[in-house]
């Protein structure tokens, strides 16, 4: 497969999780902003900026400014938007290895963005939700699970590490955690699934536990990890008989069983340092993909008339 | 039961309308024509709505400066019958043998040029010639693996060539989108007619191309070579890569190594043996040509020049397809296969020719002059149209440079009844025949691109002017046996005995001059023109 294409996969993967993932923080943040009346609108808007990476924004800080930087500013790296114009763009220049469904899918969401966005701001994240979740179901459903699709799955698998790490850390940083956490397990769509699992016991550190660590659910971060280990490991088209020789799929591997075996409440005390860590874990993760696998054979360059 | 006056008002007709002879339904649109009077006004609006918003979504379009717009299909087909085409097919088939044999001459002994049939100095001059790749023997002998070649319908309703474009010609991607659009939009009309199909491109795309690896490749790999997303034509690229089920790359992806070429994969560098390129010669090699250029790769010709990778179409085939060649064409058909030419050219007079010149520049105003190396319609000035200034400009450029322009006369193309918010009304159309040549043969898809313009009395087909396209059947002989290569599947079926050649093409008898009224009929979607510019914008930026 070119290596073009394989890496256009890998970032339409990344783009829509992107999508999903940055409607769901938000849903959460916006919802918490209304209901609890101790929050500092300021503060918690700032620490959500900083989260999600925009460090570069100067302004007055409140409700506002993070829809338009987080959802609706296409100029803004960290948008909605942009994360659907970017999977929309990859997936017109790999649109030949697509099936015809799912690029239809994926133009049809682009095509459709501009009218949600004239929607009240929950509709638009469910809107984001509804869309991604056509756009994965319809890969599941016609993608041959040949390179192509292990580069999806992966792309997918990493960037839901990275957002889940960071709707942890803005649950929280999210002023009083008593509303916090139920919302945010609402946002990843496992409140039930938590409630069943735990029998009712709702306590912030259970919480924590179900979304970093549950095997079974598939938006926890050791199931993602779990999942991108098994994409490289299919992408490793040789058996190996120990260890690992891929730099990826080491760093994922580690960063896994660090959080299986260490004692959580090590973890959770200190929850945004941990998932900042793991955030470094998944670019570090990201570039060792790229480096191995979209890059091949790149020391030569025709620059301007001449062999660089 | 429903009526339909769509039809009421029909006219006016200039020149050949394709349905109405006078106020008859001439016979091979009967059955349509039929089909349309009882489905009532309101049911065919209703269809072509649906027509247009499933292409939409599809998201069938071509680019013009970097932005996508839907190509609009119309709802009436166009019908050629089965003896018509075979006029067309053969001599579609005698031009590119013909051209074939020019290029390979023009490329390698040169006996053209001795034997006086075209000046040499007409090549040499040429933009399009270039020296680098003379010598190079491609590997079947193949030079024209895919053309086009642009007819109209004179006033008689003969077909003659406006064109040849052997480079990168385009629009086959609508004619293999048409097809299925229309047949949901009008699926009551298609069970009456037996039309062949055009599905069947790709697979035979394809075989020509590995027909054209290298020798000694057992297995070649194919790849398109696309200038990338930002081309007026990129989704015919990804259309052609995704049916024939080969990788579409661009510039970057590929590297020369040792002569040869590679590709950048996930499991590190591949050979590819066949290269497909959807790029202009000025691109395709920063070696050779334009140094700035990043959406060639460097190296490419002289690796096909050590015989390690095919470019189809080849390098330096613009000098067959120059405007000035053009003329010559016919005497080529006659030089080379000792035969009378099929298809005839439209008159045209050089203005390198002093006496040819003087009528011209006589009657500058009745007439219309193109450049010859002008492409996507640039330059031309139509004689009955222009102001005196613009003509006694242009007289001057003709005196500093003769051999750069051609006249003809004003040409009224053919009309085909279409769909427009009056009603439906004659508008004028040309056809684009697509053929591919394996090295044994060469195979005319049956149809081909009909471009419409939709804007009354228009004669500029072009998409960028508001032209749409019409799906183009070809009727099945009754008579005949199904050409083998029209079937779909992947293997032709070797029982059909006798079914290899049609009958040959009712000669041209018709040699009296008719005056005619010219259109220049540039590109849909990829002009050389639009090309160039987009990929100078694209290369730019790096």
């Amino acid at each position: 497969m070119l290596s073009r294409i394989a890496e256009s996969l890998f970032w339409i993967g990344r783009y829509l999780e992107r999508a999903d993932d940055t409607a769901r923080i938000l849903d959460v943040q916006l919802q918490v902003l209304v209901e609890d009346p101790a929050i500092d609108e300021a503060t918690s808007c700032a620490q959500l900026l900083g989260v999600m990476g925009v460090d570069d924004y100067t302004g007055v800080v409140n409700r506002w400014t993070i829809l338009d930087l987080l959802a609706h500013n296409p100029d803004s790296n960290n948008s909605i938007a942009a994360a659907i114009d970017a999977a929309r763009e990859g997936a017109r220049g790999a649109r030949e290895t697509l099936s015809t469904d799912l690029w239809t899918a994926i133009n049809m969401m682009w095509r459709g963005l501009p009218a949600a966005r004239s929607r009240r701001p929950p509709d638009l994240f469910a809107w984001v939700r509804n869309q991604t979740a056509m756009v994965h179901g319809i890969a599941e459903g016609t993608m041959t699970r040949d390179e192509g699709w292990n580069y999806f799955v992966l792309g997918r698998s990493i960037e839901r590490v990275d957002m889940t790490a960071r709707l942890l850390s803005t649950a929280s940083l999210a002023g009083s955690a008593q509303l916090a956490w139920p919302t945010t397990l609402r946002a990843c769509g496992a409140y039930e699934a938590f409630i069943r699992a735990y029998r009712g016991i709702e306590g912030d550190r259970q919480a924590a536990e179900f979304l970093l660590l549950d095997r079974w659910f598939p938006r926890s971060i050791v199931s993602s990890l779990a999942e991108a280990e098994k994409a490289l490991s299919r992408l490793e088209a040789r058996g190996q008989r120990s260890g690992f020789a891929d730099e990826a799929q080491r760093l994922l591997g580690r960063a896994r069983t660090e959080l299986e075996y260490r004692p959580l409440a090590e973890i959770v005390e200190a929850l945004p340092t941990e998932m900042e860590r793991l955030q470094r874990t998944c670019a570090a993760a990201s570039e060792a993909v790229s480096a191995r696998y979209f890059s091949s054979a790149e020391l030569h360059a025709w620059r301007g008339g001449t062999f660089l | 039961m429903p009526e339909t006056h769509l039809f009421d008002d029909y006219g006016p007709v200039v020149g050949f309308d394709e349905m109405y002879d006078g106020s008859q339904v001439r016979s091979e649109y009967a059955a349509v024509h039929a089909s349309f009077q009882a489905m009532g006004d309101d049911e065919i609006r209703l269809r072509a709505e649906s027509l247009a918003s499933s292409y939409l979504d599809q998201g069938v379009t071509f680019g013009v400066g970097g932005e996508e717009r839907p190509f609009p299909l119309d709802l009436v087909p166009r019908i050629i019958e089965a003896a018509d085409w075979r006029h067309v097919d053969t001599g579609v088939r005698q031009r590119v043998k013909a051209l074939e044999a020019f290029l390979a001459d023009v490329y390698g002994p040169g006996e053209v040029f001795a034997d006086g049939v075209v000046p040499r100095e007409t090549v040499l001059t040429s933009p399009h010639y270039h020296r680098v790749v003379s010598g190079i023997e491609p590997p079947n002998g193949v030079r024209i693996h895919i053309s086009g070649i642009d007819l109209i319908r004179d006033g008689n309703g003969d077909f003659r060539v406006l064109e040849d474009n052997c480079r990168v010609p385009s629009g086959v991607s609508y004619v293999m989108t048409n097809r299925p659009a229309l047949s949901a939009a009008l699926p009551e009309v298609f069970a009456d007619h037996r039309i062949r199909p055009v599905q069947q491109y790709s697979r035979n795309l394809l075989a020509a191309l590995r027909a054209a690896a290298p020798s000694g490749v057992s297995d070649p790999t194919v790849v398109v070579l696309t200038p990338g997303v930002y081309n007026s034509a990129y989704f015919e690229h990804t259309l052609l890569a995704r049916t024939m089920g080969v990788e579409l790359v661009e510039g970057r992806d590929l590297v020369c190594r040792q002569g040869r070429v590679m590709m950048r994969t996930t499991r590190g560098l591949e050979p590819v043996d066949v290269i497909y390129r959807r790029l202009d010669d000025e691109f395709l090699d920063p070696m050779q040509f334009y140094p700035e250029s990043v959406l060639g790769v460097p190296g490419l010709v002289n690796a096909a020049r050590a015989g390690n990778v095919t470019i189809a179409n080849a390098v330096g085939n613009g000098v067959a397809d120059d405007k000035l060649i053009y003329t010559y064409v016919p005497d080529l058909v006659r030089y080379y296969l000792g035969e009378e030419p099929i298809l005839r050219n439209v008159d045209t007079w050089r203005l390198g020719d002093a006496d040819q010149r003087t009528e011209v520049l006589d009657r500058l105003d009745e007439l219309v002059l193109k450049p010859v190396d002008g492409s996507g319609g640039k330059g031309i000035v139509i004689g009955p149209a222009a102001s005196r200034e613009e003509l006694d400009a242009l007289r001057l450029k003709i005196d500093q440079d003769p051999r750069a322009w051609i006249a003809q006369p004003v040409i009224s193309l053919s009309t085909v009844p279409t769909l427009v918010e009056k009603g439906i009304r004659p508008r004028h159309v040309d056809l684009r025949p697509f053929a591919v040549n394996d090295g044994d043969d060469v195979y005319v898809l049956p149809g081909g691109l009909t471009r419409v313009a939709l804007p009354e009395g228009e004669l500029i087909v072009n998409s960028s002017r508001g032209g749409g396209s019409k799906d183009t059947w070809v009727l099945a002989d009754p008579l005949e046996p199904a050409d083998p290569k029209d079937t779909a599947d992947a293997e032709p079926e070797p029982e059909v005995p006798g079914a290899q050649k049609r009958a040959p093409g009712r000669p041209d008898g018709d040699t009296q001059s008719i005056p005619v009224i010219t259109a220049e009929l540039p590109e849909p979607g990829e002009g050389p023109g639009q090309t160039q510019t987009q990929t100078q914008t694209q290369g730019g930026g790096a």
